[in-house]
């Protein structure tokens, strides 16, 4: 559904994205997983139109995106980053407009929206920009899918979302991919991935790896292990000290281990006994944040 | 107000109109305390912040931040604390020393104590080829790391970290965090919001508000027992969970 070929973009000096490859499934759900800066934004722009790639082609449902950009921009539904709704338009508004924009009306595709609508529509009377940033982000999908595009392409919905409605925007992006729409998304946040049919791990404006979130874990190379004690700090800084240790990295209230060899196993822990009596030190299947970080260059910071 | 407290809230409350955005909400921090300040978006968690920070008024209650009344000792408030945001810290269109000169002088630290400080930043960060050029330049990461080393280059009581960590690479977040553990052990309390539910367990004592007001608050391992929750994640889903 959506092609990517070889594409390259710079900024002056600057390399937003650099030989980028990947092709999306019609209905599939892709995620471009990558921290700010990585160029998940330029790519996502390129795709919609709104910025021309130096190098490389990119198509979307056969159609080349350059060449047929029309065709592009009648069938993709975009929401930006930063919400760029008429802030001095209501809700019901907006979304006339978006549809009127489009050719087509709200009656017509209400029932493509409902769902997410709903949950605004008590609020149409009122303008855009004194809505919470949850409606914010509602009415955004909304506008972005009320001219029922062939693929929805959102640029980071979640950042500075809070978990609770993280959770509530993905469930709600699972039901839109189970009616058949295609759907890119990006995100700085790890978990996310796993909620991907695939991802591409991005970073400094390439892709590191690119498969379903299993694959992509299951590649983890080398055995992986959590340690779990009190006061995390103090016991990082232990575990570094460790000539066995290769990397030692918080994640919440445990620490992810990797060893020099697995047969280093038994003195590591008799070694964190003796520091620690509490701890406790367990192999476990490695997280989409732990690949990411085992990929990113080394020089990095 | 204790010794050992750097700030200590009593029914401290906000009202915009008829809605209640802050509701008494009463708690305080101990020094070298690192302080996490939870919610889901619209809690009242800014407002609150704001509050704290000497940029709003409160309607009613009362709060000492770094020893000073939030009511008649606003400005002494801000010269003994620290702020930055994953919004704003840094000016982009400063160099990185001039960033730090900009702000040394602005919470009137002396020209050489500012070159001594600049130096140890510059230092410590390894940032030497990066000193001449302009913010806006430097990879995100760095740029937060900088935001960090600034918000408390004269040595505040108190640092207020608003989503410091947004967006940023899950190295660089490590990184920024042991930043926040080092700042905490000289004596300055971090008093941090995020939405990364593995950063709330790195803080020593979290607070949840819902709907204005403060719904729990403990040691993580503490909420966790008292809401048999596996982790941070599931105690925020389980108190955050609200209505809007």
């Amino acid at each position: 559904m959506v092609e990517f070929n070889h594409i390259t973009k710079k900024y002056g000096p600057v390399t937003g994205v650099q030989g980028v490859s990947f092709k999306v499934n019609p209905g599939e759900l892709f995620g471009l997983i990558g921290p700010d800066g990585a160029g998940k934004t330029t790519l996502f722009r390129m795709l919609t139109t709104l910025l021309l790639p130096d190098e490389g082609s990119l198509s979307m449902a056969g159609k080349d995106v350059v060449q047929d950009y029309r065709f592009v921009r009648s069938n993709v539904g975009y929401m930006p980053g930063t919400f760029s709704l008429y802030q001095d338009l209501t809700v019901a508004e907006n979304l006339n407009f978006f549809a009127t924009l489009f050719g087509t009306t709200v009656a017509a595709n209400y029932a493509l929206i409902e769902d997410i609508y709903r949950q605004i529509e008590p609020y149409k009377t009122r303008r855009a920009g004194d809505l919470s940033g949850g409606m914010k982000q509602k009415l955004a999908l909304s506008c972005a899918l009320i001219h029922r595009p062939l693929v929805l392409v959102l640029d980071e919905p979640t950042t500075g979302v809070d978990a609770v409605s993280r959770k509530e925007f993905w469930e709600m992006l699972k039901r839109l991919q189970a009616g058949g729409l295609t759907i890119l998304v990006s995100t700085a946040y790890m978990d996310e991935a796993t909620l991907c049919d695939r991802v591409a791990l991005i970073q400094e404006g390439r892709i590191m790896q690119l498969d379903t979130p299993e694959q992509v874990i299951s590649g983890f190379s080398r055995p992986l292990y959590a340690v779990k004690g009190e006061r995390i700090h103090r016991l990082l800084e232990f575990l570094r000290q460790l000539p066995q240790v290769v990397s030692a990295q918080p994640f919440g209230d445990s620490i992810h281990l990797t060893l020099v060899a697995e047969h280093c196993l038994p003195e590591v822990q008799a070694s964190i006994l003796q520091e620690r009596p509490d701890a406790v030190t367990e192999a476990i299947t490695p997280t989409i944040e732990d690949c990411f970080m085992d990929l990113m260059p080394a020089t990095h910071g | 107000m204790d010794e050992q407290s750097v700030i200590e809230a009593r029914d401290f409350t906000k009202k915009f109109g008829s809605f209640t955005a802050v509701d008494s909400i009463s708690f305080t921090v101990a020094k070298g305390e690192i302080f996490g300040f939870l919610g889901a978006n619209g809690a009242g968690k800014t407002t609150a912040m704001k509050m704290l920070t000497g940029l709003l008024t409160p309607t009613s209650g009362q709060a000492r931040v770094a020893g000073f009344d939030v009511w008649h000792e606003a400005d002494k408030i801000k010269r003994n604390i620290g702020y930055m945001s994953q919004k704003f810290s840094l000016y982009n269109d400063l160099t990185v020393v001039e960033n730090m000169t900009l702000f040394g002088g602005i919470y009137g630290m002396s020209m050489p104590e500012i070159k001594d400080k600049a130096a140890q930043v510059i230092d410590k960060l390894a940032i030497k080829s990066f000193k001449d050029r302009l913010v806006a330049s430097l990879p995100l990461g760095f740029k937060q790391k900088l935001a960090f080393s600034v918000a408390i280059f004269h040595r505040p009581q108190i640092v207020f970290l608003d989503e410091p960590t947004g967006g940023v690479d899950p190295v660089t977040r490590r990184q920024f965090w042991e930043m926040i553990y080092a700042a905490a052990e000289n004596g300055i309390t971090p008093f941090v919001t995020t939405h990364y539910m593995d950063e709330a367990e790195y803080c020593h004592r979290v607070s949840v508000m819902v709907e204005g007001k403060i719904m729990a608050l403990d040691t993580p391992a503490a909420l966790k027992a008292r809401y048999d929750c596996k982790n941070m994640g599931e105690v925020f889903l389980k108190l955050a969970r609200n209505p809007g």
